[in-house]
């Protein structure tokens, strides 16, 4: 039996990576994997803690946060796609239009 | 409605109509709107006058005008004998300046306007007369001051007029606050602006003080003063006098009615009504009679030199009206009002004939220019020779009783009064002098103008004359109702206004009334003689005289520098300030800074601002993690505790 700190002790070293790969890399396609990541270690945490709780709320929450994840993945994709057309380009430094 | 409301709203109506349809529908016919309304309140004026001669003295209110807890207002009319003779000299004189005007401003653009404002002038004029309490009065009072800076300023593209409207109206405003101040002080000692509420608590002012800078003050004494502040405006009196003269600009009907007549008269009229509250202050009595025996001598030696035919006789006003506050301040008050009523038909006669020669000349005003004007102008010489005979006091003529009664009531009473006596006298002199000099400069020897303009002149139409005759009527015989005993007569006008009025004691003999009457007869003679010798028996000595007498004839020529002081005291000190100390740094430091510095001030932090915005997706989400870190370590710390 793996005992609940594992699990969450996975879920916080994945989360980390995800942070740092946000903030670190430049390619939008790579942050954006960082982000499915982070969604990905928080659903982790919350089915260890579902089973360890004896509680199914956890799992029905990971199933909503799947469905959001899927449709950012979505959005994001065809967002950077239709960006890549007009730039020509996916790295975040060239991509500074917000600039105030 | 009953005939007393009908008085001023008469000329209210025709006011209205003018105002709205003249310039569309009456032009130039505007006159059969005015001169129907302002005769049918003359009709109602003499019927009121009637009325009060058989002892009905009518005190009621028509409208309540404000409640304000104990402050009760209402519109209401008082006739009684000050009043009565108020009406007839403002209806007579403004009908009689409403026919003239036909002729005078005949083919003026403004002609509708004209009528109108004189109508509207009359209403006023005439809810001020007629009030019976102060705050209508003092409406009225305000009115008149309005009508007066339209009608100055009338021919507005004119820099002058309009220059000389505003003075006015700004001179004005000085003796005005006295007034209403006044005003407000006589309901906080009084609690109430009904003349017969006030009047009938005078007395228990007597003997109350207030504390002024420190120092006890009577009461009455400052309220006295403070009203007379504000006739010391309106009537043009001294240190406030410099407005009148510069008042010529308006067209001459408006000085004859306004600036001779009746508006500047008010203040007369004012003191005269709160007679039983001046009568209490023997200081406040004092300053009036001294302020109208030092104006009316300041005025009539500068009328000795000026060359202006409508500013001679605007000096002449102001020196009659020190003699009436004179009369007033020894307490003559009947004789005041006496000499305002005469006073009314002689100088609105002067003004009117000076405006027909005025027609005659081309709106010449200059009287070196002029000379020989008999011949070409008969009916108005006649009538101006008239009315000056009067003014200089000639026995039997209107000016001769008023002024004699004045000099009169003034020997007897007391120190001061002997030295307005004097005062008085002398001025009567000078009168006498300036008048007559006018006359022999304009009207006698050879016409001195260009040939164009003789070959103009001309005598005035009927609509000018009429006016012209009517009023040297007024001129002779307005006085004989004021003959005094000693002459045969009874001293009708005098018994007449006892009532409101009263009359002062009389103690000197009737030798002594000879007298009196005896020196202001040969002073005013004598000033007619003088002046004979130097214009007419030998031309060439007013310039030699001109000429020995520089200094003193510069400074009269000038008016005794009072504008020049005014304006080096008040008007350069207030520009200035107006210039480097309220727009320099109030407007564009203060103000201004305000105004830009809060704009700027946000700008300058936008700039700031817009720094965290770099557009670069990593400095958000470093932004976010560390506020997530920190809201998280506040959390701990919150469920820690």
């Amino acid at each position: 039996m793996v005992p609940l700190n594992w699990y969450i002790g996975l879920s916080a070293v994945i989360f980390s990576l995800g942070i740092i790969g946000f903030l670190i890399r430049r390619n939008i396609l790579i942050m954006l994997m960082s982000v499915e990541l982070m969604l990905n270690a928080v659903n982790i945490c919350l089915v260890a803690c579902s089973h360890y709780l004896q509680d199914l709320r956890g799992q029905v929450l990971v199933v909503f946060i799947i469905t959001v994840a899927a449709a950012e993945a979505a959005i994001g994709l065809a967002i950077l796609v239709s960006l890549f057309r007009n730039k020509a380009t996916v790295h975040t430094d060239a991509l500074t239009e917000m600039k105030g | 409605m009953d005939q007393y409301t009908l008085l001023p709203l008469l000329p209210l109506a025709a006011f209205i109509l003018n105002i709205l349809f003249g310039r569309g529908i009456f032009k130039d016919k505007a006159h059969w709107i005015a001169i129907p309304a302002v005769a049918g309140s003359f009709v109602l004026a003499m019927a009121a006058f009637i009325g009060v001669l058989d002892g009905r003295v009518v005190n009621r209110d028509v409208y309540t005008w404000i409640v304000s807890g104990n402050f009760r207002v209402t519109v209401g009319f008082l006739i009684d004998q000050l009043t009565a003779i108020m009406l007839i000299v403002v209806t007579s004189v403004s009908l009689l300046v409403h026919i003239y005007a036909i002729g005078y401003m005949h083919k003026d653009k403004g002609y509708y306007r004209f009528f109108a404002y004189l109508s509207l002038f009359t209403f006023s004029m005439l809810m001020l007369v007629m009030s019976n309490n102060l705050l209508q009065l003092y409406f009225g009072w305000e009115a008149v001051g309005l009508c007066s800076y339209f009608l100055i300023g009338f021919w507005y593209e004119k820099k002058s007029a309009s220059d000389a409207g505003k003075k006015a109206f700004i001179v004005n405003r000085f003796g005005d606050f006295g007034f209403g101040l006044g005003v407000i002080m006589i309901f906080l000692a009084l609690g109430s602006l009904q003349y017969a509420e006030i009047f009938a608590n005078v007395q228990s002012l007597q003997g109350r003080t207030i504390s002024l800078f420190g120092y006890p003050v009577e009461l009455v004494t400052v309220i006295a003063l403070l009203l007379f502040c504000g006739a010391v405006g309106k009537s043009a009196q001294l240190p406030l006098h410099v407005w009148l003269p510069d008042a010529m600009e308006g067209p001459t009907p408006v000085s004859a009615l306004i600036h001779a007549a009746t508006m500047v008269t008010a203040g007369v009229f004012m003191v005269a009504r709160f007679n039983p509250l001046f009568s209490m202050s023997e200081t406040a009595m004092n300053t009036v009679a001294l302020t109208g025996a030092i104006t009316s001598l300041f005025a009539a030696t500068i009328a000795l030199v000026q060359n202006d035919i409508k500013r001679i006789i605007a000096y002449s006003t102001i020196s009659q009206l020190g003699y009436m506050f004179l009369a007033c301040g020894v307490g003559a008050y009947g004789a005041g009002v006496f000499h305002l009523f005469t006073h009314a038909y002689f100088k609105a006669l002067l003004f009117l004939g000076a405006g027909s020669v005025m027609h005659a000349m081309s709106g010449g005003l200059d009287i070196r220019s002029m000379g020989g004007l008999k011949k070409y102008l008969p009916v108005t010489y006649w009538t101006f020779l008239i009315a000056s005979l009067s003014i200089a006091g000639v026995p039997g003529l209107a000016g001769f009783f008023s002024k004699d009664e004045i000099l009169w009531l003034a020997y007897n009473a007391g120190p001061v009064g002997k030295i307005a006596w004097m005062t008085g006298t002398i001025v009567a002199a000078l009168t006498a002098f300036y008048s007559f000099r006018l006359i022999f400069l304009a009207f006698h020897g050879t016409f001195r103008g260009t040939h164009e303009q003789e070959h103009h002149l001309h005598e005035s139409p009927r609509a000018m004359t009429v006016p012209l005759v009517s009023l040297a009527i007024g001129a002779v015989a307005a006085g004989w109702i004021g003959m005094p005993a000693v002459l045969g007569g009874s001293n009708w006008i005098g018994h007449f206004f006892e009532p409101v009025a009263g009359h002062p004691p009389v103690t000197a003999t009737h030798g002594e009334e000879w007298m009196v009457m005896g020196i202001s007869v040969a002073s005013g003679a004598a000033g007619m003689l003088l002046s004979w010798v130097l214009y007419v028996r030998n031309p060439a000595l007013p310039a030699w005289l001109a000429g020995r007498m520089k200094g003193i004839h510069t400074v009269l020529l000038n008016k005794y520098y009072v504008d020049e002081l005014y304006d080096f005291l008040i008007i350069r000190p207030i520009t200035w300030a107006a210039k480097n100390v309220l727009s320099a740094t109030t407007d564009n430091k203060i103000i201004e800074g305000i105004v830009n510095g809060v704009p700027r001030g946000i700008r300058t932090i936008g700039e700031r601002l817009r720094k965290l915005q770099t557009g670069y997706v990593q400095h958000y989400g470093i932004g976010m993690a560390i506020g997530l870190v920190v809201i998280m370590a506040l959390a701990l710390i919150a469920a820690g505790k």
